[in-house]
């Protein structure tokens, strides 16, 4: 099949970019998405052209690395489904495809699609934990969980952070990340002791970071390829609210 | 040369300083939070909407006639007389809405300020994604009410724009608004009322979502509970104008 | 057959694992503790350590140093620590905590993992990791790894791989995942404490030696192209497998062996290359574009059936088959396990039926992995509860529903058991620099058993290193290393030239054109069945195509820039270094062992026939300068526990 691609390309930060024009003829419906990038690929670095730079690793759809935005969907169109997964057989033959790197400015971009989202690893960073140091930890069974709240410590422990919910929304806000770590760790034992201090921190920090404040707009989790759940979004809400309220922590 | 090159780590190692770490970005954190804003908005989003609610029962006494509205808006300004001087409630009311109002625009403003630096660069190609109408007006539905709101003061409240402006006169001020040649005003009316619709629509919702009052089980409830409210509280916005246009009430 | 330079080498002396405690296996890992120098808690401050690698061992490893005290620089190649390959392991853990009663213990698992392992591996090491398995699930429940639970609120174990006991932990399919966060976690509380330095996109280019000791690394910075020396008093290397010296296999695309090698280059010994791991449920090869294989998680054997057609050539739609002309080849050659016989069985066996012309799928690359009986037994509901996420995964990636059309699989490049040789301290031959994880000749043997793997690189990371590293730090005397010193200065210079003569090439071929010939190369020659006949025509080739790539690769672009291409030239320059010694590991060991299968080397039945007299040794090589035969020191394997024996699964 035949792909019609416009595909940003900037050299640098401090580069403006630009939309250039490439045409794929040799494009296969079983290829994923970033095979077609790797076939322009060697065809750009034979021509003497710098090939395209993208994020990826695992191509499994685990490792949260490939980050794009395809036709404006970041991870395209395809729902529950991260770029490295998606494959081409979604698309038309003669098909013209926008393809842009996660836009943020907490996720400054480095290179054509590849940005830089160690934002979202300094928000971990200041309170995404349970401090536990190694060798301290008491005998596995000595604290059951209700299977329920495992199962939703789970659900939201499934983020890949990858960062499309923030390249989704339109105030540029990372509050489903964050409330999917909060959910993790909040609806564990563990996570108890440090629940009022983490999601104060953690806010702090995405504020920070400079990503923009929610409005529940909803759009972070259509594009979610885990599709965590706005939930999690309420429960970072609550959980602050009682941190900042309820006198176990002065913020 | 094709790469730079610069040898040698930081120190001579064994005995290193603690704490070498990499130049990080210096951050500050903005006040308020986030969350805070958007408590701030939720919060005085629901007074806001509690008093519209308020308003539109208040608003449907024209049906059972000139005297029951009349009679209604006289009580406003009378409750609590003589233990309390006259327009007490009234002006408590007014008191608290402004500053709800206030409070609310101020934070969608820092909100809406901090979102366009979140996100400066738009994409080349967006559809519109599944996220929903209403959520994407809430700011434009906004200045809209705003708007209205004021042209409404004038209008009905100190009387200066209205053609009757009789004080205490609720019906017949009303009547004259929305007489059928002056369907520019019912117009507009109508369009700040579906606004309101909107923005209330998505704005109960999400005014649940942040106060943490919705789970996955019950979003989906919420949403239609919100739905719910925002269509009674447009249909009944809407009668009036509506029966005053058809000659329903006169 | 003529014997050509690069097929020789030379038999140096024996090596010994020194650190080694002697007395009951099961109070080894006591006495080494005890018997350990410790280091002053005022020192370690003082003391600065490198870990390269973020994955379950680096980062476990990283945030534990961290703990203790010493100051930690962490290297990773991905933009997060979160990233590495650790993230994609689905199946789960192994740990003998014998939760269900049903007769497991620290003996057993030691036992089953020491049998899995072909007889290949060190009692002492594998006992020590089996008494470590209980603490590790401890501690990852206390930092909120929400395995899966059972309704009374208790941890859920299945089993896993063909073991008798349910030892398997997990967190649906993604254990991996859930681990790896929680090693990150604890890593980045500790960035966040000013005790780790993090430095990810940043990729180490060489081992920095002075006074025979590893004193630092030379990395690049991916982002600036900056590469630039990091020193300190000791070095760890967490830096994964090498199983994408294939190309087309289950790891990560950026998976390389570049830490590893560097250091072997610098002395360390490498072990056992040529065991390698081959699963036999993976998604088959699509087409020439492919640039990774998925794997499909092992646990689909419990329920689907494996069959090709009878007839070679047979290229009707499965549905057209009737059953009479299908062959159930699994079950009708081992009766006793059937479709559950281990990974390397299923796998040779898959490959025999497709090179006999029966293989199915577009490119005759696969056989069928059919659910209709099961959903026949079952239903269809039962089925997409036990599976429903697998088929999901499968139908995402071929475009074809498994409910009603059979899955195709076929086996992929999964694992690695070889790598740098350590001794029970986890120290390689190079003193200071400490080898954690798959990077290491590891505690499998010749094969590893599911869920094993995720155990040992915890194992290593929270509690061994941790307590193994200070012995060498509190004897060692370090002195503080000049940055001007000639050793960084020469090492730094290497790798500038490297990297210039990458980018001067300016050939005409890409640099995914040779790593896909060496991947070819290797997995016909190399793969899941070796020749001797075969393993010299690799062996024949690889130096040609190695000089090929140096001569006309072309690497577009500039050293001073994010800059891929060259990231993966040179991993593919170190790639096409490895695949010659793996090739050489596999020609001089004329048995058949676990992964590692030698034609000439079976049963009548076509098993693989272990030959102990001659081969009961860890084969572990030092490298003596390109071109030059290497020199094989062998460590002796003894077994005082569990005896050797031939494996049966008929
Ligand atoms: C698909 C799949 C499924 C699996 N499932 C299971 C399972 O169910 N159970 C089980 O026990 N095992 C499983 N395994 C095996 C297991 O996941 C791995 O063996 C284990 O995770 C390896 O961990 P590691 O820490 O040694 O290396 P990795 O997790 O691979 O980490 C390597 C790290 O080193 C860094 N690195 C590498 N090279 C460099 C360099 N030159 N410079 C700087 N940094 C570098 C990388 O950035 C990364 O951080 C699976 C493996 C795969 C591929
Ligand atoms: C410039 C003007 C305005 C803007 C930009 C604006 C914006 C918003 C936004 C963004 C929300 C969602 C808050 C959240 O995320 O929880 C909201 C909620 C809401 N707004 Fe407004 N608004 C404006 C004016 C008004 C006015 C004038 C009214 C009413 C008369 C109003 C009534 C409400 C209500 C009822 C809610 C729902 C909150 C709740 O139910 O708890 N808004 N508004
Ligand atoms: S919440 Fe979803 S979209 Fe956001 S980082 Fe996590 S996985 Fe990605
Ligand atoms: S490359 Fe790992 S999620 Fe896509």
């Amino acid at each position: 099949m035949r792909l019609n691609l416009r595909i940003w390309r900037q050299a640098g930060p401090e580069d403006k970019g630009r939309l250039v024009a490439y045409r794929v003829d040799d494009a296969d419906e079983d290829m994923s998405f970033l095979e077609l990038l790797d076939v322009l690929n060697e065809k750009l670095v034979l021509d003497g052209d710098e090939p395209v730079a993208f994020d990826h690793d695992c191509r499994e759809g685990i490792c949260g690395a490939c980050s794009m935005v395809i036709n404006g969907q970041p991870h395209g169109p395809q729902k529950a489904t991260t770029t490295c997964q998606l494959h081409l057989r979604h698309f038309r033959d003669g098909e013209s495809i926008t393809i842009e790197p996660f836009r943020a400015a907490a996720f400054p971009v480095v290179k054509d699609l590849v940005v830089d989202r160690g934002a979202l690893d300094r928000i971990v960073a200041s309170g995404g934990y349970i401090s536990a140091p190694t060798g301290a930890a008491p005998e596995a069974h000595a604290t059951p969980v209700p299977k329920a709240n495992a199962d939703r410590a789970f659900t939201a422990a499934a983020c890949i952070g990858c960062g499309a919910c923030v390249a989704a929304c339109p105030n540029g806000s990372a509050s489903l990340f964050v409330g999917a770590k909060i959910t993790h760790l909040g609806e564990l034992p563990q996570g108890q002791p440090e629940r009022s201090d983490r999601v104060v921190r953690m806010v702090e920090t995405h504020d920070a970071e400079g990503f923009g404040g929610c409005t529940n707009t909803g759009e972070c989790t259509v594009a979610c390829p885990k599709e965590i759940p706005l939930d999690v979004i309420s429960q970072l809400n609550r959980d602050y609210l009682h941190a900042t309220t309820g006198g176990r922590r002065t913020a | 040369m094709h790469w730079t090159f610069t040898g040698g780590g930081p120190h001579p190692v064994g005995m290193v300083t603690l704490g070498e770490r990499p130049a990080t970005r210096v951050r500050h954190t903005p006040r308020p939070s986030s969350v805070q804003l958007k408590i701030v908005m939720a919060v005085s989003g629901a007074l806001a909407l509690l008093y519209l609610v308020a308003h539109m029962i208040g608003n449907l006494k024209i049906f059972l006639g000139a005297d029951a509205i009349n009679t209604y808006a006289a009580w406003l300004r009378t409750v609590g007389e003589p233990a309390l001087p006259a327009e007490t409630l009234l002006w408590i009311v007014r008191a608290v809405l402004t500053v709800a109002i206030v409070a609310h625009i101020v934070s969608a403003v820092i909100l809406t300020r901090r979102a366009h630096r979140a996100r400066p660069i738009k994409y080349a190609h967006r559809p519109p994604v599944k996220g929903s109408y209403a959520a994407r007006t809430m700011r434009w539905g906004g200045v809209i009410i705003v708007l209205f709101v004021i042209y409404h003061l004038l209008d009905l409240t100190t009387g200066t724009l209205n053609p009757n402006g009789v004080s205490g006169d609720v019906h017949a001020n009303v009547v004259a608004d929305f007489a059928p040649h002056r369907w520019y005003v019912t117009l507009f009316y109508a369009i700040a009322v579906v606004a309101v619709g909107f923005h209330v629509r998505h704005g109960l919702w999400s005014g649940l979502q942040t106060l943490g009052r919705s789970s996955a089980a019950a979003q989906n409830t919420l949403k239609g509970v919100a739905l719910v409210v925002a269509v009674a509280l447009t249909v009944g916005f809407l009668s009036v104008p509506f029966a005053v246009l058809t000659g329903l009430v006169r | 057959m003529t014997m050509t330079n690069y097929t020789d080498f030379t038999i140096g002396g024996p090596v010994a694992d020194t650190a080694a405690p002697a007395g009951p296996v099961e109070e080894r890992w006591e006495r080494r503790r005890f018997g350990v120098k410790l280091v002053n808690p005022a020192n370690k401050r003082k003391m600065k350590i490198i870990v390269v690698g973020t994955g379950l061992a680096g980062g476990s490893a990283a945030a534990s140093l961290a703990e203790l005290g010493y100051q930690v620089s962490s290297f990773c190649y991905q933009d997060s620590p979160r990233r590495a390959h650790s993230i994609a392991a689905q199946g789960g853990i192994n740990a003998a905590k014998n939760y269900r009663n049903d007769g497991d213990s620290v003996h057993r698992l030691f036992y089953d993992t020491v049998k899995g392992g072909d007889f290949r591996s060190r009692e002492s090491n594998v006992h020590r990791q089996a008494d470590i398995s209980l603490q590790i699930i401890d501690q990852c429940v206390a930092q909120g790894v929400p395995f899966a639970r059972e309704y009374g609120g208790l941890l859920d174990t299945r089993s896993f791989g063909g073991a008798q006991v349910s030892r398997t932990f997990y967190a649906r399919g993604q254990t991996g995942q859930q681990l790896l966060l929680g090693a990150y976690q604890a890593l980045e509380r500790q960035i966040d404490a000013g005790t780790v330095t993090m430095y990810p996109r940043h990729e180490m280019l060489d081992l920095i030696m002075v006074d025979g000791r590893a004193r630092g690394i030379v990395a690049r910075d991916l982002v600036t192209g900056e590469t630039r020396s990091h020193l300190a008093d000791a070095v760890v290397l967490a830096s994964g497998g090498y199983g994408n010296v294939f190309y087309l296999s289950t790891n990560a695309k950026g998976c390389n062996v570049t830490a590893s090698w560097r250091a072997h280059r610098r002395g360390a010994l490498f072990a056992n290359p040529c065991y390698t791991q081959i699963h036999p449920t993976c998604i088959p090869v699509s087409g020439d574009h492919q640039s990774k294989l998925t794997l499909m998680s092992e646990s689909l054997r419990n329920d689907g059936r494996v069959w090709v057609p009878e007839r070679a050539g047979d290229t009707r739609p499965p549905s057209d088959i009737p059953e009479s002309e299908r062959d159930y080849f699994l079950e009708r050659q081992y009766p006793a396990y059937g479709n559950l016989v281990p990974r390397d069985i299923a796998s040779r066996a898959a490959k025999n039926v497709c090179d006999a012309g029966r293989g199915v799928g577009p490119t005759g690359l696969g056989v069928y992995l059919d659910f209709a009986e099961a959903i026949n037994r079952l239903g269809r509901a039962a089925v997409a509860a036990k599976y429903g996420n697998l088929f999901q995964m499968y139908q995402r990636i071929t475009g074809e529903d498994p409910y009603v059309v059979p899955m195709r699989i076929f086996p992929a490049v999964h694992y690695t058991m070889g790598g740098l040789w350590v001794d029970y301290d986890l120290q390689s031959t190079i003193p200071g620099l400490f080898v954690v994880g798959e990077a290491n000749f590891s505690d499998h043997g010749a094969n590893r058993l599911g869920a094993s793997a995720l155990m040992q690189g915890l194992a290593d990371g929270y509690f061994v290193l941790p307590n193994t590293i200070g012995d060498y730090l509190a004897g060692a005397k370090l002195h503080p290393v000049d940055p001007g010193a000639d050793e960084v200065r020469a090492t730094e210079h290497e790798v500038a030239n490297r990297i210039e003569t990458l980018l001067s090439i300016d050939g005409n071929r890409t640099v995914d054109s040779f790593h896909r010939e060496l991947g070819h190369l290797l997995w016909d020659q190399c793969g899941m069945e070796r020749t001797d006949a075969g393993l010299r025509k690799a062996l024949d080739r690889i130096p040609e195509l190695r000089r090929e790539f140096w001569s006309s690769v072309k690497v577009p672009g500039t050293g001073a820039q994010l800059n891929q291409s060259l990231e993966r030239a040179g991993r593919v320059a170190d790639f096409l270094e490895l695949a010659e010694l793996m090739c050489l590991d596999a020609l001089h060991r004329t048995e058949s062992c676990g992964g590692h299968f030698r034609a000439e080397s079976q049963t009548e039945d076509g098993e693989a026939a272990r030959d102990d007299e001659h081969f009961s040794y860890v084969g572990a090589w030092e490298y003596m300068g390109q071109g030059e035969p290497p020199v094989l020191h062998k460590e002796d394997l003894h077994f005082e526990y569990v005896t050797p024996s031939q494996r049966s699964y008929k």
